[in-house]
């Protein structure tokens, strides 16, 4: 036990250690220009350097990632209780939730920004619809999976839906949402990023995407890589965060989250 | 038929026929009737309708034709409809609950005040042996007491009728005969009428006070065969008695399934 954990710590770190060696190799060895690829070393320096822009970028965009995947969690369990209900509310509801998750992000932004006025609402607006599909489906799948014979004996001992919704359907679809959530959590971050980007939104309140794009055009690439890595970093947080939710909320008894004896 | 006549009827089923939505007819005219106190086995083939009759007498399926009556008057079955409780052929707990919430569940339903509900959970667990698992969950025990679980949220509301599917069906042998002899000693402790699905003879004679046995599918009622009152006990289970019925019952089984005897 005691080994696994060491070595599932040691391993990565060391392989990431080996990675940025290499990369810092490549560059001064190779003579790499920094606008084609800036040293690790650099990265690390201009993030410290430039956090006067970079920080509240940071800020902005985390903002619109969790006001994001908030009202994804609320949207997506209502609409799949919702659904759970009844048929027709899933036959009436299912196409156009289908519908928003197929249609490109990006081709939809143009159209979202120009009827909302407000530009953070519009990117608050993009960024739910693609996050709040993975907590639906799977939420929904969840709610239906419930064993047959379960629902037999609380049609038995007179149990009313809310009754079973709370005691029978929400326990059993909650390892299906948790799966949703880890996936949204992900899909908010990639959704706020793309939001930033499609919308072109500009100036002092501006996100983390805008500022790569606009270090970009400037060929700014040590700050480009800043913001790559505050982004990454944000990225693996999330997930890092929405798996220990799930493994510490199923602890007791789903397999996924129960340690097997040998 | 034996000796039910003088007991009232706890469960009537006349002229009853099932078919499914997808167009099988799953049981075609069946007539049966199951007294206050009986201990009744359905025995048949598989797919020959045992579990749909229990389904039918529990009220959680509606019959295509024919009656199903529970006690003398709608107005008893209505409160019997509240009294009776099921056992599946898998101990269908719910994995997130520990067992004392699992057992706890058909009084929280009921909405049984937490106190009385406590106790009653305790008193169920102690009857099939389970105390001191309270707080236990379900992947940390063994199939046999699972099982037990699954009986004890049965008896926790103190049914007067108990519908059990094959419950034992999925069990190795030893904790089959250990099971058996505890629904026999709860059954004679607390005087339920039992409707117990079995493909099993052996069960079927060991624990009923009579045997139905069931044509294939369409199922049928073509056999009714008493089981006189005895102790049940390694003795009888090795004794002429227990195994010339068993024979009795066996040779009905081959002739319903229309088989050579």
């Amino acid at each position: 036990m005691r080994r696994t954990v060491v070595l599932s710590v040691l391993v990565p770190v060391a392989v990431l250690a080996l990675t940025v060696l290499a990369w810092h190799l490549y560059v001064t060895l190779g003579d790499v220009e920094t606008f084609a690829l800036p040293a690790p070393g650099l990265v690390i320096s201009t993030l410290w350097s430039d956090w006067n822009t970079l920080g509240p970028a940071l800020w902005v965009t985390l903002k619109l990632t969790f006001s994001a995947l908030a009202l994804a969690i609320v949207g997506g369990v209502t609409l799949a209780v919702l659904m759970a209900q009844s048929r027709w509310i899933e036959l009436a509801l299912y196409p156009y939730a289908v519908i928003l998750q197929v249609t490109p992000i990006v081709a939809l932004a143009p159209i979202i920004v120009t009827r909302i006025p407000d530009t953070q609402t519009a990117l608050l607006v993009l960024a739910f619809v693609v996050a709040f599909f993975p907590i639906l489906t799977n939420t929904a799948q969840g709610l239906k999976s419930v064993d047959h014979n379960l629902r037999d004996l609380f049609q038995l001992h007179g149990a009313g839906r809310l009754r079973r919704l709370w005691y029978l359907e929400a326990p059993a679809a909650l390892p299906y949402f948790l799966t949703g959530l880890r996936i949204a959590g992900g899909i908010a971050l990639i959704a706020a990023v793309v939001a930033e980007f499609a919308a072109g939104s500009a100036g002092a309140g501006s996100g983390l995407a805008f500022r790569l794009f606009e270090a970009q055009y400037r060929f700014n690439t040590p700050r480009v890589f800043a913001a790559l890595l505050l982004l990454a970093i944000t990225g693996v947080a999330i997930f890092a965060a929405t798996s220990l939710i799930s493994a510490w909320a199923l602890r007791h008894w789903h397999e996924s989250a129960v340690p097997r004896d040998r | 038929m034996t000796g039910t006549a003088v007991r009232r009827p706890l469960v009537r089923l006349s002229g009853v026929s099932k078919t499914y939505a997808n167009g099988v007819l799953a049981l075609d005219g069946v007539d049966l009737s199951v007294a206050t106190g009986e201990f009744v086995s359905l025995l048949g083939p598989s797919g020959c309708g045992k579990s749909t009759i229990l389904r039918l007498v529990a009220g959680l399926s509606p019959p295509s034709a024919g009656r199903v009556e529970l006690g003398a008057s709608p107005e008893e079955a209505a409160g019997l409809r509240r009294e009776i409780s099921f056992v599946f052929q898998e101990p269908t707990l719910m994995p997130w609950a520990t067992v004392a919430a699992n057992v706890m569940m058909p009084l929280r339903l009921r909405r049984v005040p937490r106190r009385d509900a406590d106790e009653r959970v305790a008193e169920a667990l102690a009857l099939v042996g389970l105390d001191g698992f309270a707080r236990s969950y379900p992947r940390e025990l063994s199939g046999g007491m699972k099982m037990r679980v699954s009986i004890a949220r049965a008896l926790v509301t103190r049914p007067k009728l108990l519908l059990l599917d094959e419950p034992f069906a999925a069990l190795d042998e030893i904790t089959r005969f250990r099971l058996n002899d505890d629904l026999d000693r709860l059954w004679r402790q607390f005087g339920w009428t039992v409707l117990f699905v079995t493909h099993s003879v052996f069960e079927s004679v060991y624990l009923s006070t009579r045997v139905l046995v069931m044509s294939p599918r369409p199922g049928r009622v073509v056999r009714s065969i008493a089981v006189p009152d005895a102790e049940r006990n390694e003795a009888w289970r090795m004794g002429p008695e227990y195994n010339a019925l068993c024979r009795e019952v066996s040779l009905a089984l081959h002739a319903a399934m229309g088989d050579a005897a």
